[in-house]
């Protein structure tokens, strides 16, 4: 269902990110590997830092991880945020070894746990964007 | 020829925690005087020049305020550690005879203009904003989460981080300008709310206005100056931020430009005889102490406790009582430079560290968790 939250801000797609934006609009986390040197990197750029390469493939991610760290938001005065206040503000640890600054949903606050599995689910903000967060899943 | 010697020569506090009807420039301007005149200067003596916290060119601005025309200039924008970088800054400048006599400034108004200077969000335009701002990061959140994961992988409790807020609130409670200044215990920290998990309200620095000024210049000029010199004996800067995705979140800027400051300044840490640890949170205190090589890795939480950083015990530190309890306008870096240069001088009072001779001030900016600035200055007696 389409959110688009006053005051929630909404990423900007350029040309070093429309890549990942693009495959979250069809429901895909796509990281990317450098061709020349094989790293991942996230969040995307155009050139890998490590040896300089534009040279680059989007891999496509399992969609599973588990919590590397967590904080259950409980004030922000910010449009949009102060609305959902408790949230969980969290980085993920994908199973391809990348972590990702995220929110933990569909779990109380109180439950989220470092070490918990998770999966990705994507909520459409819009035609044109879908922003990834993260949900428990069995292990 | 032999590496010059630099020295802080003025070093002024801004007594206001609330000035609803000053500007930060007034601030800064009124800090700026305070300096100048523990040296026996004036605004006419200064030809260089730096500020932080005011704006992309608030620097100019600064100077047009202060009728200021320098020769060198800065505008370090790392956060509330700006100012901490800005003194080696501003020592490199005066030893390679860019300029001679730095004014460092800053003022802000953060407290009566009711910013909301840790649980505002972020924006989410260029990058990294893109891929940040979206989920609602805030700085007490940031910080919050190298807390989680601390407790995670070491086992550190929240009565360890409420011991550093209580050593503040005793230290505030010596320092008549400080903003709270009534004790509070352990229980009285996990009773607070919960601003961001696993950090409570009294784990998080207040909100205050205020602001202060330094002056450097060459120790050679230092000694025809008024004021006691402290001596400014080498520091370090450093980032530290999620990178490509891959990283250790307990490892924090502190320890590269610490390990820089201890080589340069000449120094071990047995010869350190206070702290000033930008304590924007508690947890902020215990990372920086493990990074900066005080304990190892995971050892924090046993670190803080038993009295050790409180005024008396081996290493005090925040003896104005810190962010916590004194005043935080957002950039704290400032006050940890003041603080350590009246402690070397002795002119502390009922907080003075009895024979200090070496002090460590490191200021942390941004946001722990994401991005942020670590600085490291080593500052000695005369
Ligand atoms: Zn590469």
């Amino acid at each position: 269902m389409a959110d688009r939250r006053p005051g929630k801000p909404v990423p900007r797609v350029d040309e070093e990110s429309k890549g990942f934006w693009e495959a979250c609009r069809r429901h895909e986390l796509r990281i990317q590997r450098c061709r020349s040197c094989s790293q991942l990197r996230f969040y995307p750029r155009a050139i890998c830092p490590q040896c300089m390469s534009s040279d680059v493939e989007w891999v496509l991610c399992s969609g599973r991880g588990e919590v590397y760290t967590f904080t259950a938001t409980h004030q922000n005065h910010s449009p949009g945020f102060r609305e959902s206040l408790p949230y969980v503000l969290a980085y993920v640890e994908l199973e391809e070894g990348v972590q990702m600054l995220t929110n933990i949903v569909d779990c109380p606050a109180d439950d989220v746990k470092i070490g918990m599995p998770v999966e990705v689910t994507f909520e459409d903000i819009g035609d044109d964007i879908a922003i990834p967060r993260f949900r428990p899943r069995a292990s | 020829m032999s590496r010059a010697e630099i020295a802080v020569v003025g070093a002024y506090e801004h007594p206001t925690r609330w000035a609803p009807d000053k500007t930060a420039y007034q601030i800064a301007a009124e800090a700026a005087r305070g300096a100048l005149e523990e040296a026996g200067l004036t605004f006419a003596d200064v030809d260089g020049y730096a500020c932080s916290g005011v704006g992309p060119i608030g620097v100019l601005s600064m100077c047009h305020h202060l009728d200021l025309q320098p020769d060198w200039l800065d505008s370090t924008a790392i956060g509330g550690s700006s100012f901490v970088a800005q003194v080696l800054n501003a020592a490199a400048a005066i030893r390679d005879g860019l300029c001679t006599t730095v004014l460092i400034t800053y003022g802000s108004t953060a407290a009566s203009e009711r910013f909301a200077v840790g649980t505002g969000g972020g924006s989410a335009g260029d990058p990294p904003d893109a891929f940040e701002g979206v989920y609602g990061p805030t700085v007490v959140g940031a910080y919050a989460m190298v807390a989680q994961r601390h407790m995670h992988q070491y086992g550190t409790t929240s009565e360890q981080l409420a011991e550093i807020a209580v050593t503040m609130r005793r230290h505030a409670g010596l320092n008549p300008h400080a903003k709270y200044r009534d004790p509070i215990t352990v229980e009285d920290v996990l009773a607070s709310r919960v601003i961001s998990s696993p950090l409570h309200l009294l784990d998080c620095c207040v909100i205050s206005d205020g602001g202060g000024a330094l002056v450097l210049t060459s120790a050679e000029r230092a000694k025809d100056l008024k004021s006691t010199p402290v001596r400014v004996l080498g520091g370090g800067v450093a980032a530290r931020h999620s990178g490509v995705g891959v990283r250790d979140i307990t490892d924090i800027a502190a320890r590269q430009s610490g390990k820089r400051a201890f080589e340069r300044a000449g120094v071990s840490h047995d010869d350190v005889d206070l702290c000033m640890i930008y304590d924007s949170f508690t947890i902020t205190v215990l990372s920086t102490l493990e990074n900066l090589g005080f304990c190892e890795a995971g050892e924090g939480g046993a670190f803080v406790q038993g009295g050790r950083i409180g005024l008396g015990g081996a290493l005090p530190l925040n003896l104005d009582g810190g962010g916590l309890s004194s005043n935080h306008p957002g950039m704290r870096g400032m006050f940890l430079v003041i603080e350590a240069t009246k402690q070397l001088r002795a002119e502390c009072g009922g907080r003075q560290v009895a024979n200090a001779e070496v002090a460590l001030c490191h200021g942390t900016g941004g946001f722990l968790g994401i991005q942020h600035s670590g600085a490291t200055l080593v500052l000695g007696r005369s």
